[in-house]
C-alpha cells in the first residue's frame, strides 16, 4: 500500500524562527474562517441536486472544510443560492440572509439564481443581487460540482484575504444601504 | 352503460334548450360554448343529474382572444364523471370591458382556488366568491400577466440587446 499524506492548508506569509511563527491577525483569522466555512444551501431546483452530489462522498465538499451544513441562517457563514428564485420567493430570501451573521458571504450558484436564466419572464427575479449582495457567481445550467466547488474555493480565497475592518468600512455600508439593508 | 357526447349533448340540450351556443369534439372530448348566465346551472346539472354524475371539476381556466370582439375573455370549464370515466369541457366567453361570471363555489368548494387563479391571470371577476384576492402573484402586482397586452418577459431588464433575439 501506498503511504497517502494528509493535504494540511499551510500557513500564511510570516515570520518563522526556533519554537515560534508570527504573522498578521487577519491572515490567522482568514485561514481558520476559511477553511471552515459553514454553508447554508438555500435550494429551489435543479442546481440543488448538484448541490447534492457536491456535498456527497464523491465530490465531498468536506475536503475543503465545509461538511458542515448549517442549516439555521444564524450560525452559517456562506448562503448558497442553488435555483430559481420567483419574485414571491425574493422577500424570504432577503429575510434568510438578514437572519445571517456578520460576516456572511453570499454565492449565486447556477444562470437562474445569476441571472434569471431562461425565465425571463415576469414572475422570476431576474438575478438575486436585485434584492441582497453577492459575492460569487457560479454559472452553468446547472452547473457541475466541479463548478460549485470552483466557487467555493473561490468563496474561500476571499473570506482569507478578508480585512477584518471591511465589514465596518463606509464602503461596505453603502453596498448594504443599496439593498435597503442598514 | 357507458356515456356516448350524443347522449350527454342531449341532455344538456333538454334541460338548457337555448343556451348552447357551438359544439365541438376535439380528440373525441365534448366540448361546449355556452352562454355565460348559465354556468353555474349546467355545473349543477351534470354533477346531480343521475345519468350524469360528473361529480369531479378537473379544472377552471381561463383564455383571452383579444381579437374576438366583446367575448374576448373566456372561462372553461373541465367536468369528469368518474363513474362512467367520461369528460365534458364547457366555455363562456366574456366581453373584456366587463368579465363579470357568477361564482361556482356553491357547486365545487374546488372551484374556490381555481377561480382565484383565474382572476389572477386574467382579472375575470368571479362575482359571489367569497375570497377574490391574488393566489399566485406577488400581491402588488398590478396587472393580471397573462392577458396578451403584457409582454411575456421581464420588463426590467436592460442588458438585452433585441438584435439577437431578431427583433
Amino acid at each position: 500500500m501506498s503511504e497517502v499524506k494528509p493535504n494540511i492548508v499551510a500557513a500564511p506569509e510570516g515570520i518563522a524562527g526556533e519554537g515560534f511563527f508570527a504573522t498578521t491577525l487577519d491572515k490567522a483569522v482568514g485561514l481558520a474562517r476559511a477553511n471552515s466555512i459553514w454553508p447554508l444551501p438555500f435550494a429551489t431546483s435543479c442546481c440543488g441536486i448538484e448541490f447534492m452530489a457536491t456535498m456527497a462522498s464523491h465530490y465531498d465538499l468536506a475536503r475543503f472544510g465545509s461538511e458542515r451544513l448549517s442549516f439555521s441562517p444564524r450560525q452559517a457563514d456562506l448562503l448558497m443560492v442553488m435555483g430559481t428564485i420567483a419574485k414571491k420567493m425574493g422577500p424570504i430570501l432577503k429575510q434568510v440572509y438578514l437572519q445571517m451573521a456578520e460576516p456572511r458571504w453570499v454565492i449565486a450558484v447556477g444562470a437562474c439564481a445569476s441571472s434569471g436564466g431562461i425565465f425571463d419572464t415576469y414572475s422570476v427575479l431576474q438575478g438575486i443581487d436585485r434584492v441582497i449582495p453577492v459575492d460569487v457567481y457560479v454559472p452553468g445550467c446547472p452547473p457541475r460540482p466541479e463548478q460549485i466547488i470552483d466557487g467555493i474555493t473561490k468563496i474561500q480565497e476571499l473570506v482569507k484575504n478578508e480585512s477584518l475592518r471591511r465589514r465596518n468600512s463606509d464602503e461596505y455600508k453603502q453596498l448594504l444601504a443599496s439593498y435597503g439593508i442598514e | 352503460m357507458a356515456l356516448t357526447n350524443e347522449f350527454v349533448l342531449e341532455k344538456i340540450r333538454t334541460r338548457f334548450p337555448e343556451a348552447v351556443l357551438q359544439v365541438d369534439e376535439p380528440h373525441g372530448l365534448l366540448t361546449l360554448e355556452v352562454t355565460p348566465e348559465i354556468n353555474v346551472e349546467l355545473l349543477q346539472f351534470v354533477k346531480e343529474d343521475k345519468d350524469l354524475q360528473m361529480a369531479f371539476l378537473t379544472d377552471i381556466c381561463g383564455i383571452h382572444y383579444p381579437d374576438q370582439v366583446n367575448r374576448e375573455l373566456g372561462v372553461i370549464y373541465h367536468v369528469h364523471s368518474l363513474i362512467h370515466n367520461h369528460r365534458l369541457r364547457f366555455k363562456c366567453f366574456l366581453p373584456a370591458q366587463d368579465p363579470k361570471i357568477r361564482t361556482a363555489v356553491g357547486v365545487f368548494a374546488g372551484a374556490n382556488w381555481m377561480e382565484r387563479e383565474t382572476f389572477d391571470f386574467f382579472g375575470i371577476q368571479f362575482a359571489g366568491h367569497p375570497n377574490l384576492i391574488r393566489i399566485l402573484n406577488m400581491e402588488d402586482m398590478t396587472y393580471h400577466p397573462l392577458l396578451k397586452q403584457y409582454p411575456l418577459e421581464d420588463p426590467t431588464r436592460e442588458d438585452k440587446n433585441d438584435t439577437y433575439f431578431g427583433r
